[in-house]
């Protein structure tokens, strides 16, 4: 029973010493409980879809895939042409995902292909290729937008004529899906609509898990060799669950600007790649393992931290500054933390798996059997 | 037997990589139902026979195969393994192929899951349809009733005792529908008894019902138990095709290790000049090991106790994968062991390989391009190296001994000295190990170790994969430095007629632990049988050879 205890503690540790911080720095930030919560409906509508974007690629044993910029990248790009054509409201979001998603289909047939090449280091490859996308992104929207693309509106570019400005206000679809369908409780705004979204991509998760091609993506995780042997095509299975996770993190980009109703063109997409992963292991998720759970678990409670945190560091030490501080160290910190804890355990389940051949000399026959 | 079509023959199966001859005209039949024992030692050609009947990728990129194969009456030419699993010829691998974290009946039917329908299929493909637990569930348990054992259809791989695996694999074979033919590759290598006696009765079982079996194992009793017919192969060709009944573990054994007479002429020659040394071999133990485990991947030693006494040369064989390479790589320091290894009566500090090294001990490991050498590196280097590090050789003061320096000129020398003895061939002490060929690299390597003035030296495969003019001069060298500096000299060898010109005794490591020392002048069927472990009944004889001291 101990052990039991012991085992849910160790299991969970993560996410018990992130409730142990928030269930501290709430009462030191003196926020009213109704904005806490008001803040959290709206960010969970917000960012819970980019996060479920990361699930698949967990499954198919890519770990994080840190390559979900590129689809960040592409719902941009629908955002800006939506915006330049002047496409107002949901037929444009819409639109704006229509255009996103041949884009992160092929910038995820990309990723995927160049993570086949690289076989269990697809983290850090995913990784400089975000860097590395965001070289050609750039290059599109600050050079080809306006020269070699046409852009009608010239409020959109930059006083030089071409690339668009540093800031696209997306005031004809701000918030247009989290008010779709109005809901008010005890005063708090609840983006219905928002969350009707989450709970069918959440479907489609659960769903996919359960069909043949999920069921090989499992299979290609845990033992591509084996898998390959069977007769699963291993790589395309890969590329496949890279490209799904690609347009889930482009539409989710896209949820995401409407609900802040501005894009800031040459960044908005840069942090959200470690925001949600940082979300994801929060929650309690690991490099190989993560769930629906984890994610609506680790986005409040990241979400918690990052309300809370600048008001708790600046009645503590008298300085907002730390808590800004402090929420970069959380982020980057929690992902270093899961990256050596899943070393960790990895090692440890070796070394388990290996105790049988190590010391003394059992009676003959019986080691195999222990 | 004779009246029924065979359900597969292979006829004039030849195979040859790059120039080097691994088959030699193999052919024999299967019956429906039989149950073969391919037995032979390792190099027989057993795996890349296997590898041709699977058209594994190397067979096909290394410019296919001699002979032809016919399977239920029809010659075939597999393309890839898929092929010949679609007629029906199942493999279960020495190493589990399983998916650790899926449910028996995942593994069972992986890849061939059973899938409802659904009108998505027809824009997304098959693979979009939703798996159909259920109907997988009965088949799974349809092919594991098979078996006549019980396996629980929902539990993980990872969390099963190591028997149940192997069954697991076995029932996935018979999970096609028209499985004919089921390769075992040393299915019972890492059971118990018990779980191999189950699992003997169960392919009995499936040989009743018209599945033939060919069973590949080192475990001779099984195969005198279990098989219709056993084949032999040794060097590449079929050496004896016979009934198993009536045969015994001694006749396939000394089938299997036989050399011809040349080569015994040769031995027995070779033998009778070291005889006439043996007056002097009553000296006293400078190494013991007790209850040696050593956690090497692929040479797992489990419990080995062993005297070695001064000046002699003792020789450890045993077939691949039984934990002889494992001995001396754990005393060493380079894979993990536990234990108690004394040398001139004090101990000797396990898992540090320095520490080894300054007792005086030294290894010519048989990996040499990985640990042996610095292979961008020159020859000076490379044999001055360890005894630099170690022994502070080949430095010279400077400063008052503040710090030390390099001596080229003194490396230069001991280099020139060794290319000179060991006849190594190369453009001089400066040239990098790396261009070297595989025997001169040897000889660097045992450069290196001479370098050390050991007390005891270990010499691992010392002659694979180099040619047979290096091979002469590699063991001449150590019988030579044996003789003239009284070295004690371990040699770890998968060759036993190399063992037997070399070493005064012969242990035979079988399944981690010594199954007993000979002298090198016994015969050839008495390391065969301590090779495959026929004795495990009586009394190891090292026991006897430890408590004449």
């Amino acid at each position: 029973m101990i052990s039991k205890l012991r085992l849910f503690l160790i299991e969970n540790a993560v996410v018990i010493l992130f409730v142990l911080l928030i269930a501290f720095a709430i009462p030191v930030s003196g926020l009213p409980a109704s904005f806490l919560l008001q803040e959290i409906l709206t960010r969970l509508g917000r960012n819970t879809f980019l996060v479920i974007a990361l699930l698949l690629p967990i499954m198919a044993g890519m770990g994080l895939n840190f390559g979900m910029v590129l689809g960040a990248m592409a719902g941009q790009i629908g955002l800006i042409f939506i915006t330049d054509w002047g496409v107002v409201g949901l037929p444009g979001l819409l639109l704006a995902m229509i255009i996103s998603l041949p884009i992160s289909v092929f910038l995820g047939w990309l990723c995927g292909s160049i993570m086949n090449l690289a076989k269990g280091r697809e983290m850090v490859t995913g990784f400089i290729l975000a860097f590395f996308m965001n070289g050609l992104y750039m290059m599109v929207v600050l050079y080809a937008m306006g020269s070699i693309i046409p852009v009608f509106n010239p409020e959109m570019l930059l006083s030089r004529g071409y690339g668009i400005r540093n800031v696209v206000g997306l005031d004809g679809v701000r918030q247009c899906l989290d008010n779709l369908i109005p809901l008010k409780i005890a005063g708090l705004n609840i983006p219905v609509f928002s969350f009707l979204i989450i709970a069918a991509v959440s479907w489609f998760i659960v769903w996919f898990r359960k069909t043949k091609l999920g069921q090989d993506m499992r299979a290609a995780g845990q033992d591509r060799a084996v898998s390959g042997a069977a007769g699963i095509p291993v790589e395309q299975t890969r590329i496949v669950a890279i490209i799904i996770s690609t347009v889930l993190a482009g539409i989710g980009q896209i949820i995401f600007l409407q609900n802040l109703g501005t894009i800031n063109t040459t960044s908005s997409h840069e942090q959200i790649g470690m925001f949600s992963i940082a979300a994801l292991l929060i929650g309690g998720a690991s490099v190989t393992k993560a769930s629906i759970p984890n994610v609506i678990v680790g986005v409040i409670l990241f979400h918690l931290l990052f309300l809370v945190s600048p008001m708790a560091g600046k009645n503590l030490i008298g300085s907002g500054m730390l808590g800004e501080y402090f929420r970069q160290f959380v982020s980057y910190g929690v992902i270093a933390l899961a990256l050596v804890l899943y070393e960790w355990k990895r090692a440890a389940q070796e070394h388990a798996s290996r105790a049988t051949l190590r010391g003394g000399a059992p009676a003959d026959g019986k080691e195999a059997a222990a | 037997m004779d009246s029924v079509e065979p359900i597969l023959s292979l006829r004039g199966i030849g195979k040859a990589f790059y120039g080097n001859r691994v088959l030699t005209d193999v052919s024999f039949d299967v019956a429906p139902g039989e149950i073969i024992g391919l037995v032979g030692e390792n190099g027989a050609g057993k795996s890349t026979l296997m590898k041709i009947l699977f058209a594994m990728p190397v067979i096909g990129e290394t410019g296919g195969f001699e002979g032809s194969i016919v399977f239920n009456g029809k010659e075939v030419k597999f393309r890839n393994s898929f092929d010949a699993l679609d007629v029906g010829i199942g493999m279960v691998h020495q190493e589990f192929s399983l998916i650790p974290g899926f449910t028996t009946t995942e593994n069972i039917l992986l890849n061939r899951e059973s899938l409802h329908g659904s009108a998505l299929i027809d824009i997304f493909g098959p693979r979009i349809s939703t798996l159909d637990r259920l109907t997988m569930e009965s088949r799974a348990q349809k092919a594991i009733a098979k078996l006549g054992v019980t396996l629980d259809p929902k539990m993980l791989i990872r969390e099963m005792p190591v028997g149940h695996k192997q069954f697991t694999e076995i029932a996935r074979e018979l999970c096609r529908e028209n499985v004919k033919l089921i390769v075992l590759d040393e299915p019972t290598a890492v059971l118990t008894e018990s779980e191999a006696e189950v699992l003997l009765a169960t392919l009995r079982l499936l040989a009743a019902e018209g599945i033939a079996i060919i069973f590949i194992s080192h475990r001779l009793r099984e195969i005198v138990e279990l098989c219709d017919r056993v084949v032999v192969l040794r060097d590449g060709r079929k050496i004896e095709d016979f009934p198993a009944k009536g045969t015994s573990i001694k006749e396939i054994a000394s089938l299997m290790v036989g050399r011809s007479m040349e080569a015994q002429a040769q031995i027995d020659a070779a033998s009778e000049a070291r005889l006439r040394q043996d007056g002097a071999q009553q000296a006293e133990t400078i190494l013991a090991i007790e209850n040696l485990w050593v956690d090497m991947p692929g040479e797992t030693v489990r419990n080995v106790s062993l005297q070695v006494k001064q000046g002699e040369i003792l020789g450890i064989g045993g077939l691949a994968g039984q934990g002889k390479l494992g001995i001396p790589n754990g005393i060493m320091g380079l894979a993990p062991a536990g234990g108690s290894v004394t040398l001139r009566g004090k101990p000797v500090a396990l898992n540090a390989p320095r520490a080894v090294l300054e007792r005086n001990m030294a290894f010519v490991s048989e990996d040499r391009r990985g640990v042996g050498l610095l292979l961008d590196e020159g020859i000076d280097w490379n044999i001055a190296f360890t005894a630099m590090q170690v022994q502070d050789k080949f430095l010279k003061p400077l400063l008052g001994g503040l710090l030390q320096w390099r001596s080229d000129a003194a490396m230069a020398d001991l280099a020139a000295e060794y290319i000179k003895l060991l006849e190594i061939k190369c453009t001089g002490p400066g040239q990098r190990a790396g261009n070297l060929s595989g025997g001169n690299q040897q000889k660097v390597c045992l450069a290196k170790a001479f370098a050390l003035s050991p007390d005891v030296l270990f010499v691992s495969e010392p002659t694979r994969g180099i040619d047979i003019g290096a091979k002469h001069l590699v063991l001449d060298t150590l019988k030579k430095h044996n003789r003239e500096y009284g070295t004690t000299i371990i040699m770890v060898s998968s060759e036993l007629e190399e063992l037997r010109s070399v070493c005064d005794r012969i242990a035979i490591v079988y399944e981690g632990r010594i199954e007993g020392i000979l002298p090198h002048t016994a015969r050839v069927e008495e390391f065969g049988i301590l090779m495959a472990g026929a004795d495990r009944d009586e009394p190891p004889l090292s026991l006897a050879e430890g408590s004449e001291q």
